[in-house]
């Protein structure tokens, strides 16, 4: 498969390089891109910037999509910054209730409450 | 694709709406189609949020990486979508993911699908063609869909040629839209989780009585 047409972005690689530290270790922790992130903790002097940034976005829960936008990054690359938070205990992790390896389809409650959700719109 | 990303610019965080604190399920549907097809445009017109861009890196055989340093490596490449959310309730929330429907962009559907309660195909009739690759890959993944046509201008062929062209099976539901008003693709939405209300009912005769047992 070729990647014609969709050029690399020249500025990424030495930046997410360090934003990550230059770890290639996938997370231990399966987020989802839409697993809602709570913060447990302030962010400390010293902490690494978008760490720091993470935890003041996700004082209210806020989906791993919506911080990778939010800090311009891509989703991967959020996922190991959220892995680090997670292990060392200042954020927790909601993650979505429709688990597809256990139920082809979400169970009907939760179709009819998706369904009343979006009449009310 | 990156200067497409641009037209959902990132909104500065005094903009941003926060979900409920008592937000805890998130739930997601993709909508898929061609160039220009209206993705954004929908996302857009139903979202609470301002659609919002992201990006995922890709290495060059397809597979998400977790791995930068395959970016370092130039063996990756990134690759932009957007998304917008609904408030459901107190505790839910779904997110509506715009993504690119043609043939190379499959391994970022892959990732994103994981998990959607359905997609929505919004085929744009002057191109109809984008829309075969998307259609024949949800049929085969089993991943409940309906099929939205976007009006760009008034439509020339029935739905029933349409749905012929698309080569359609009859259980897949077609209707129109237009991409631009809320109430229209509210409709898109709704007929979607109407379709999979039908799915899962048919599927799973017993489910109501087991989950209702004490
Ligand atoms: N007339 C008309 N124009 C529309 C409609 N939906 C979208 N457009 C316009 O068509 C253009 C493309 O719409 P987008 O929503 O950006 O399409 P997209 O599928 O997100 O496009 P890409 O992400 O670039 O593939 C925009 O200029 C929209 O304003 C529609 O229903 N009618
Ligand atoms: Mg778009």
């Amino acid at each position: 498969m070729t990647r014609v047409g969709q050029p690399a972005r020249d500025d990424d690689p030495d930046r997410l390089y360090t934003v990550t530290g230059g770890r290639s270790q996938a997370p231990q922790h399966a987020f989802d891109v839409v697993t809602l992130i709570v913060s447990e903790d302030e962010p400390q002097p010293g902490m690494q910037s978008e760490h720091a940034r993470i935890l003041r976005l996700c004082a209210r829960p806020t989906a791993v999509v919506e911080v990778a936008a939010e800090l311009g990054l891509p989703v991967s690359v959020v996922k190991i910054l959220l892995g680090d938070l997670l292990e060392a205990g200042r954020i927790t992790a909601r993650h979505p209730r429709f688990v597809p390896a256990q139920a082809k389809l979400p169970d009907l409650d939760m179709l009819k409450q998706v369904l009343h959700g979006l009449q009310k719109l | 694709m990156d200067s497409r990303s641009s037209d959902a610019a990132v909104l500065p965080p005094a903009a941003r709406t926060p979900l409920r604190s008592t937000a805890d399920n998130a739930l997601k549907i993709v909508v898929v189609g061609g160039f220009g097809a209206g993705k954004t445009t929908l996302v857009g017109s139903v979202s609470e949020i301002r659609p919002l861009a992201t990006e995922e890196v890709m290495t060059r055989a397809g597979i998400g990486v977790d791995d930068p340093s395959a970016v370092r490596d130039k063996r990756a490449t990134t690759v932009a979508f957007d998304f917008g959310r609904i408030t459901l309730s107190a505790e839910s929330v779904l997110y509506l993911f715009g993504a690119p429907g043609q043939e190379r962009f499959w391994f970022l559907w892959d990732r994103l699908f994981t998990g959607a309660l359905g997609a929505v195909v919004l085929v744009d009739t002057r191109r109809l063609d984008e829309s075969w690759y998307a259609i024949d890959r949800l049929e085969h993944h089993g991943t409940p869909f309906v099929v939205a046509r976007n009006n760009f201008e008034p439509p020339r062929h029935s739905l029933a040629e349409v749905r012929e062209a698309l080569d359609l099976s009859p259980g897949v539901p077609l209707l129109d839209c237009d991409a631009r008003d809320r109430e229209s693709s509210k409709q898109v939405l709704i007929e979607l989780v109407r379709h999979l209300y039908a799915r899962a009912e048919a599927e799973h005769p017993h489910r109501v009585e087991l989950e209702s047992a004490p």
